[in-house]
């Protein structure tokens, strides 16, 4: 398997990482989601990271580039599920993760999401919100 | 003619233990509220009858024989309890060291003819008993240092209560000063406690953390990342003036953090986050 599957729901995507990834996996799913995000006009993406038990810089990173790729084209990021020990590892290894929004679970991804996306689109359009 | 010291300490058993019981309870450093004096007594007799069972003629000559092994054993139990109940070194080397006196003591008695044989028995008496009570320092500072490391550990252990303080809020009052081990502690805690009880908003208080230096605020710094990283928002709460004064002072930016000055103040914004609302019971005076 060199894919993560991208699901697709409403006007998010879905990505839930259920093994340890490698570089070329962590490349291609950039690669993918970036792709993804521009042919489905996604509006949120959110990345469940709560399997993932190992962590280095590589990875902190295409966490961060996925966040800032998906923010400029107008898509936020929702990283949920972090295990406390990846969490400590990349606060040590000096990755903030600054371009990523972060919730305790996939629930509480999903309302961070809709409140960003609502919020920031509630005064141009309000129809935005109701096309599901 | 040569005397055999050992058959003649044998011979005067009794009167050794008297004399040393004499001594210790003379002694100014005697300690009768730690230790009864029948119970010092059992344990002289203890060691004393160890000590004359092992000694032979062939072994008073070196010290590390196998045969003192026991010797060694019931004197490391008796300098491990003592270090435990509170003795201080010297009244823990008195122990031995009153032995001494009453054997040579002893010795002296006995050949009082022969100051030869007195001269070389008590040098090897002195070597033994010297021995034996560097033997004593020893176990005695060993078994504080384990005193020591045991308390380091239950304080470390008991100074990271993580308390939750409201459904979704939890709090971690830092008592003590923060280093890099100590802040490993308290993320860990923390960040488990976040998960577990899926709080939303964690509040690390520091009003009991006596200083504050760039080393400390970093690691609050890392503290707040690694919950934000988590999904969970965190308040430092309880900075006390001379804190906030050293911060500015060292240059510390903790513009990115949310502080407030005392943990009621936090958890009226956390109460905010969650848009939760405390209001005072309405007393309805007119039923009855």
């Amino acid at each position: 398997m060199d894919r993560i599957p991208i699901l697709r729901m409403g006007q998010y995507l879905l990505v839930t990482i259920q093994i340890d990834l490698y570089d070329r996996l962590a490349t291609n799913l950039e690669s993918d989601l970036v792709q993804a995000v521009s042919k489905t006009g996604a509006r949120g993406v959110l990345i469940d990271i709560s399997a993932l038990s190992i962590v280095d810089s590589f990875m902190g990173r295409i966490l961060n580039n996925i966040g800032s790729m998906s923010k400029i084209m107008d898509a936020e990021t929702v990283v949920v599920g972090m295990q406390p020990a990846v969490a400590i590892t990349l606060i040590e290894l000096g990755l903030e993760l600054k371009g990523v929004h972060t919730a305790l679970n996939v629930e509480k991804g999903m309302e961070l999401l809709a409140a960003k996306i609502n919020s920031a689109y509630e005064d141009p359009d309000e129809d935005e919100a109701g096309t599901e | 003619m040569k005397t055999d010291i050992s058959k003649l300490l044998q011979k005067n058993h009794k009167q050794i233990l008297e004399d040393w019981m004499t001594n210790q309870l003379a002694d100014a450093s005697l300690r009768e509220d730690l230790m009864s004096n029948e119970e010092l007594g059992e344990q002289s007799q203890e060691l004393l009858s160890a000590l004359l069972k092992s000694i032979n003629d062939k072994n008073l000559n070196d010290v590390q024989s196998e045969e003192f092994e026991n010797v060694y054993e019931i004197l490391s139990g008796i300098s491990m309890s003592r270090a435990r109940q509170g003795y201080t070194p010297r009244e823990t080397g008195m122990f031995v060291l009153s032995l001494k006196q009453a054997i040579i003591g002893t010795l002296t008695k006995m050949l009082k003819n022969d100051p030869q044989a007195l001269v070389d028995a008590s040098f090897k008496m002195n070597n033994l008993l010297d021995s034996l009570s560097i033997m004593t320092f020893e176990t005695f500072i060993k078994s504080r240092e384990e005193v020591i490391l045991r308390q380091t550990d239950e304080i470390s252990e008991i100074s990271t209560p993580v308390i939750r303080v409201w459904d979704g809020i939890v709090a971690l009052p830092i008592i003590g000063t923060l280093d890099s081990s100590r802040t490993q502690v308290v993320m860990e805690a923390l960040l488990q406690e976040i998960v577990e009880s899926g709080s939303t908003i964690a509040i690390l208080d520091i009003s009991g953390v006596p200083a504050v230096d760039s080393l400390v605020a970093q690691h609050l710094i890392k503290t707040v990342a690694a919950t934000r990283l988590m999904g969970a928002e965190c308040i430092i709460s309880g900075i006390r003036p001379e804190i906030a004064q050293t911060v500015v002072h060292l240059g510390i930016d903790l513009s990115n953090i949310v502080t407030k000055a005392s943990l009621a103040s936090a958890l009226r914004h956390a109460f905010g986050i969650l848009q939760l609302e405390v209001q005072k019971k309405q007393k309805d005076k007119t039923v009855r």
